[in-house]
């Protein structure tokens, strides 16, 4: 990849007239050796995998294995046809795709990776919900995921996306700054904004730890997948209007990696403080 | 660069519920079973850090024997995986390991078949994501993503080793992508583990077979298989 920081991502966007998504394509094909176009078939199917994992979020039984979580996703989807949701409808729908998605994988259900398992639910609930809201072709989603993708690769390899290594904020912050920086870009924002997006976002996931209940990704991992999504839609919506992150988004992300090597052990995924250890939270474990 | 391309970030595909701890898990399972070259009698998995805390409720165990099994993330036989095995006659124990580690989600794999006359240890970190790096094989330090399509040679510590291994990939029009060296002691068994970009060709492998000092060669390639969906054409720029 010939870029190693977001501002070097969104000069190379300026300096060859592309989209994040589309300098990812050829920066992909570049690093791979394969077409542009087995690429991009590669991100499209994908991109189905995500659908896949909404619709059988929205309408399987999605209990998981312990007991402790399923169908909050379909609730509330239930309550949004009977009352008006505080978030409004669009909103309300991005958090229950998102659920959707994060309770399929606690179900052991297929689903993608964006960046990790405990953060799925992020990208494909503003996705697939915003696909059918604004009316966009697979395409146009496709080349959004290569701008996520972008964006995550520099999070990645100058911060960190495993809980174990960085808390949540490392899963489910990076992906919500991926979401909400594609998303700026899916609604025709420049490279620039998309990138004060990922900043505004990363900063309001900060410190997030990791502190998953009985170990599994169920507690509080599924309802912050939820939270995500509504996240990046105010981060996209925030840059689009010109709000810009005053703290560069590349000096956010040092921060991310500052605050993750700080946090104790037991705040990255070994369920031994946080939540985990509550008097419930130890009682779960104990009955697992 | 820890993570070296889009599918790193967007990927795998695969079945939940943890992309470090079920498809990383399953990805080091599967860099064991191809360096093993077979899927053995017995497998001993030692698993530190985050991996021992919290591995039942992540199905880690589950996953990484399925990657015994030659497995992919996306395989939904990887919640069976520890019966399967059993009934294939796969006999599995975990430990819990003890002392320092390199990384919070680390584990050991000691493989052995026919009544332990073939056997190999390896050493595999979950980094995030699903992606992994292998870190020792049979003791040696060396360093692999399984991303690449990947060389592991096991040779005998002399002058030209390298430069036959690299003539051979060179003569074939094959570029490495990442190389990693290391030996136990001067003039004793060194591996060479090398990743390529495109497809390892049979003959590389069976001229490198024939190299004067050769202990073993085996190859490994993790990189994700088309998955079943619908096809879908690069549109033309606007």
């Amino acid at each position: 990849m010939n870029f190693k920081t977001l501002d070097e991502l969104a000069s190379l966007c300026a300096e060859r007239s592309l989209s994040i998504g589309r300098l990812m394509v050829e920066e992909q094909s570049l690093e791979s050796g394969r077409s542009p176009e087995a690429e991009f078939s590669t991100m499209a199917q994908y991109y189905e995998v995500m659908k896949e994992a909404v619709e059988r979020g929205l309408t399987e039984n999605t209990t998981s294995p312990s007991g402790l979580t399923g169908m909050d996703a379909q609730r509330v989807v239930n309550y949004g046809t009977q009352q008006e949701m505080n978030l409004g409808g669009a909103a309300g729908e991005v958090m229950a795709y998102a659920l959707a998605v994060s309770e399929v994988n606690a179900s052991m259900g297929r689903i993608v990776a964006t960046p990790t398992a405990g953060s799925c639910g992020v990208i494909p609930g503003v996705f697939v919900s915003s696909q059918k809201r604004f009316g966009w072709s697979d395409e146009h989603m496709v080349y959004g995921l290569f701008a996520a993708g972008a964006i995550g690769y520099v999070i990645a390899n100058n911060s960190f996306i495993s809980g174990a290594e960085g808390g949540c904020q490392a899963e489910i912050g990076s992906a919500i700054g991926m979401a909400a920086g594609a998303l700026v870009e899916l609604r025709g924002g420049t490279p620039a904004q998309a990138v004060h997006a990922v900043g505004l976002a990363l900063k309001n996931t900060l410190g997030l730890i990791c502190d998953p209940v009985g170990g599994l990704v169920e507690v509080p991992c599924i309802v912050r997948n939820g939270f995500g999504a509504v996240t990046a839609l105010a981060a996209a919506d925030m840059a689009l209007a010109g709000v810009r992150s005053v703290i560069p988004s590349d000096e956010v992300i040092q921060v991310m990696m500052e605050v993750g090597s700080s946090m104790p052990e037991k705040h990255r995924e070994t369920a031994k403080g946080g939540l985990a250890q509550t008097p419930t939270g130890r009682k779960i474990m104990q009955d697992l | 660069m820890r993570f070296k391309d889009v599918f790193s970030i967007i990927g795998p595909v695969m079945v939940g519920p943890s992309s470090s701890h079920t498809a990383g898990a399953a990805r080091i399972g599967r860099a064991a079973r191809h360096l093993f070259g077979r899927q053995p009698d017995k497998a001993v998995i030692v698993f530190f850090g985050s991996f021992a805390a919290t591995y039942q409720g992540h199905g880690t165990d589950r996953a990484i024997v399925g990657g015994l099994l030659d497995y992919d993330t996306d395989d939904s036989r990887i919640p069976d995986a520890l019966e399967i095995a059993g009934q294939s006659g796969l006999v599995v124990s975990f430990e819990e390991g003890r002392g320092a580690i390199r990384h919070p989600n680390t584990a050991r794999l000691i493989l052995s078949a026919d009544g332990g006359k073939q056997r190999l240890t390896m050493t595999g970190i979950s980094i995030g994501g699903g992606n992994v790096e292998i870190i020792e094989v049979d003791d040696f330090n060396i360093k692999m993503t399984g991303t690449y399509p990947t060389l592991v040679i096991q040779h005998h510590d002399h002058p030209g080793v390298i430069a036959y291994i690299t003539n051979t990939l060179s003569s074939r029009g094959t570029n490495i992508a990442h190389m990693s060296v290391d030996r136990k002691s001067r003039s004793g068994n060194a591996m060479t583990v090398v990743e390529i970009d495109g497809e390892i060709h049979p003959e590389i492998v069976g001229q490198i077979g024939k190299m004067d000092g050769l202990v073993s060669i085996a190859t490994v390639d993790l990189s994700q298989k088309s998955i079943s969906s619908e096809w879908m054409v690069l549109p033309k720029e606007d």
